[in-house]
């Protein structure tokens, strides 16, 4: 456990909100599997404006996870922080503040994240990082298998989330032609691969050609869509590692898309797996929503991240003074 | 050897098409070279029972370079000699107490509780792979005699230990959790433990072979009886 007493105090923990830095590396020979944010660049930028490492350097950072919204927590400390992500009403001290933007708070303000109007999943960071000490070398929370933040599960009402002080100025601002927008559909490209073969080509245009729906029945396991079923020629395979993004088909022939806190090995035939750019998309769409497939080469997939990161990099966020 | 494609920064590598132990011994060697000559470029490996997969680091490396790095560190693979896995002795309490399935598995195998313990602790097994949940280890296989198909209604919880079989795998489930293996008594060993060093008593390629010990030796050990089921469960089962 951290040994840092104070911080932010839980005030309301939200419907789902959990602590996260880039994921749990290394691991999956006990079969533990990676955690981490879903969507990583939202994250990333939560983490930057408050002057932490991002992107590549960010491993260590620890930051909320905070899915549709619900949260309430009051700082005991003074600092910066952020938010990024899924639009939801923030609130400090009851005045709207920006997301995007990285904010000083003092001891005793009360932080409100409202439920989200567009995206699913919005991060908060603040200066420094929350300090969790690391299990199995990361503080992601996996819940599924109790691993990870503070006693492996969801924020709990009363709980403290450890963190430093840090000076108030120096708060940064994403401009907003920068800002992604969420919306009801998200075109995601595929590397196909793994029992790609066992998809006739028939089979395959059918699965490249709709939209399929975002069913209720997803989580940070996977995301089950509906739509036009497409059959493989086998049934099963003797079961394998399972990638991030991997879309697995079951007899019902209803793509799931695999996530971060997927199962590390599994039976089910794959016709390929999503670029991680664009599960971060999957995973800020609510259930009815659309998705449709697109295919890509490996080359295409190492050409779009080497671009995604060196623009990460290229964008700068501008000083701001405080709203 | 086939090496395929399986997401933007992960490759697989298939050593056959089938469970056996000279494939087996095969993937655990090739998880060995990997780690010594590609470890800079690896972000994690999973083996499993016939496939290796590679997940590397895209800001590194590409998949050629991995590819052809892989094609030249595992050229020798076939031909090697194949290291023996430590064998594990793990105890275990078998009994229609520990073990519900057991006096139903039994009777669809046409055999006596007895004879299927014996069967089960007779064979060697060997760990294929580790997953599905943290420390669960597939231990195969199981004679066919005793092997028998998942149950068509999972329980809602498996107790810690639960010593089980599906198919012709066999395991001891490293945690409280759901679960569709017929389950044939106890284990007082933790498969995992976070808190431990080494946190699991297996790992992949390891030999494993289960030993009967009674009850008593059970509690002795450190094991725990699970609370009694919901009597609704236990109505019509073997106990009543």
């Amino acid at each position: 456990m951290s040994t840092t007493t104070t911080g932010f105090k839980v005030i309301q923990p939200g419907i789902l909100t959990l602590i996260q830095d880039a994921g749990r590396f290394g691991q999956h020979g006990i079969g533990l599997t990676t955690g981490g944010p879903l969507d990583p660049l939202a994250f990333n930028w939560a983490n930057r404006l408050c002057g932490n490492a991002s992107g590549t350097n960010s491993s260590g950072v620890s930051a909320l996870e905070v899915s549709i919204g619900g949260l309430v927590l009051e700082a005991q400390i003074e600092t910066r922080l952020c938010v990024a992500g899924a639009a939801m009403p923030l609130k400090i001290n009851g005045e709207e503040r920006e997301l995007w933007r990285s904010h000083p708070v003092m001891a005793g303000d009360r932080i409100e994240l409202g439920f989200a109007s567009d995206g699913a999943r919005a991060y908060l960071a603040v200066a420094g990082g929350f300090d969790i000490a690391p299990s199995f070398g990361s503080s992601a929370t996996v819940t599924r298998e109790g691993i990870g933040g503070i006693n492996g599960t969801k924020l709990q009402a009363g709980e403290l989330l450890p963190a430093n002080p840090a000076k108030r100025d120096g708060c940064l601002v994403l401009p907003e032609s920068y800002r992604p927008e969420y919306g009801k559909h998200a075109n995601l490209r595929v590397i196909p691969g793994y029992q790609q073969h066992a998809f006739s080509r028939l089979q395959q245009r059918i699965f490249f050609s709709n939209d399929y729906k975002v069913s209720d029945r997803c989580d940070r396991m996977g995301f089950r869509l509906e739509g036009p079923e497409i059959k493989p020629s086998i049934d099963g395979i003797l079961s394998e590692g399972i990638c991030h993004g991997a879309i697995q088909v079951p007899a019902d022939g209803q793509p799931i898309v695999l996530l971060n806190d997927r199962q590390t090995i599994g039976g089910y035939p794959k016709i390929g797996s999503v670029l991680s750019l664009d599960t971060a998309a999957l995973a800020q769409l609510m259930p009815g929503s659309t998705v449709s497939f697109e295919p890509i080469t490996m080359e295409d997939a190492h050409n779009i991240h080497c671009l995604a990161a060196s623009y990460f990099e290229r964008v700068k966020a501008q000083p701001c003074d405080p709203q | 050897m086939q090496i395929s494609v399986a997401g933007e920064n992960a490759l697989i590598i298939y050593f056959g098409e089938q469970t056996s132990p000279e494939v087996s011994a095969k993937v655990q060697q090739a998880v060995e070279i990997i780690r010594r000559d590609l470890h800079e470029l690896i972000v994690d490996l999973v083996p499993s029972y016939a496939s290796l997969l590679v997940i590397y680091d895209l800001m590194k490396t590409d998949h050629h370079h991995v590819r052809n790095h892989l094609r030249q560190s595992l050229s020798g693979l076939d031909n090697a000699h194949s290291a023996e896995g430590r064998l594990v002795t793990l105890p275990a309490y078998y009994s229609t107490e520990s073990g519900p399935d057991l006096q139903q598995l039994a009777d669809n195998a046409g055999l006596s509780v007895d004879e299927v313990i014996e069967i089960h602790q007779q064979q060697e097994y060997r760990v294929y792979a580790i997953g599905f949940a943290p420390g669960f280890a597939y231990l195969g296989e199981v004679d066919p005699r005793i092997a028998a198909p998942r149950l068509s209604t999972p329980r809602l919880k498996v107790p810690r230990g639960a010593v089980a079989i599906a198919d012709r795998q066999t395991a001891v489930y490293p945690a409280e959790s759901p679960g569709g293996w017929n389950l044939i008594g106890l284990c007082p060993t933790r498969m995992f433990n976070p808190d431990a060093d080494p946190t699991m008593p297996v790992q992949a390629g390891d030999r494993v072979r289960f030993e009967a010990i009674s009850r008593e030796q059970f509690i002795e050990l450190g094991g725990e009886l699970p609370e009694q089921p919901d009597p609704s469960e236990q109505l019509g089962g073997p106990l009543t």
